[in-house]
């Protein structure tokens, strides 16, 4: 048979399957509430976009069910750079923390 | 900003949805993203960042009011790691 067969991906481990996206999350809109695919693509994006825009803005959000995106402030500290062994100091930043809520950590252990 | 903030926020930049449509599909997207974290999906949205599960060994624990040694069971913990974008966002004021 002539062509080309398929590359052969194999899955990292842990990663069975394929990681869902933003375009999954839309055609999920789609099927269980019928939103358009514009009406679900423009919900998706909207809502990453609001929450986004409140954690650069300083705010913590809490989605009950779900889990808590908080801001955690970093002191500076010393590091290495991995490659050359050379000692830096790893700046003061502000990272997301996300917190699962009781709910999704029982969900993720075959609880509820 | 609470989920029912959320849900404001976003009704009121889409003006063909109204609270009550917004609230449902949000509900129904956040659920989701539950169902597939729990069943230990990865789950990758761009600009966002990603959602999955880490396996967390077994281990003794103690009580911390009695001492007891106590046996605290392997589980899976979800995690979210911020993509690039945001990281730097956040980071930038």
């Amino acid at each position: 048979m002539m062509g080309g067969q398929p590359p052969d991906i194999q899955p990292k481990e842990g990663d069975a399957l394929l990681a869902i996206t933003k375009a999954d999350l839309v055609e999920m809109l789609h099927d269980r509430i019928g939103f358009s695919k514009k009406e679900a693509q423009e919900l998706v994006e909207t809502g990453l976009d609001e929450i986004r825009q409140a954690l650069i803005d300083g705010e913590e959000v809490k989605l009950s069910g779900f889990g808590k995106f908080e801001l955690r402030d970093k002191a500076p500290r010393p590091g290495r750079n991995p490659k050359t062994g050379e000692e830096v100091t790893i700046s003061a930043r502000r990272v997301v923390n996300f917190r699962p809520s009781q709910v999704l950590k029982a969900r993720a252990n075959g609880e509820r | 900003m609470t989920k029912s903030e959320l849900i404001d926020r976003v009704s009121q930049r889409l003006d063909h949805l109204n609270r009550k449509d917004t609230e449902v599909a949000l509900n129904t997207l956040l659920d989701y993203l539950g169902e597939q974290i729990a069943e230990g999906r990865r789950v990758e949205l761009r600009g966002f960042g990603s959602f999955g599960t880490k396996a967390r060994a077994a281990r003794k624990g103690r009580n911390p009011k009695t001492g007891d040694s106590v046996d605290v069971p392997a589980k899976q913990v979800p995690y979210f790691r911020a993509g690039k974008s945001l990281r730097t966002e956040v980071n930038r004021s």
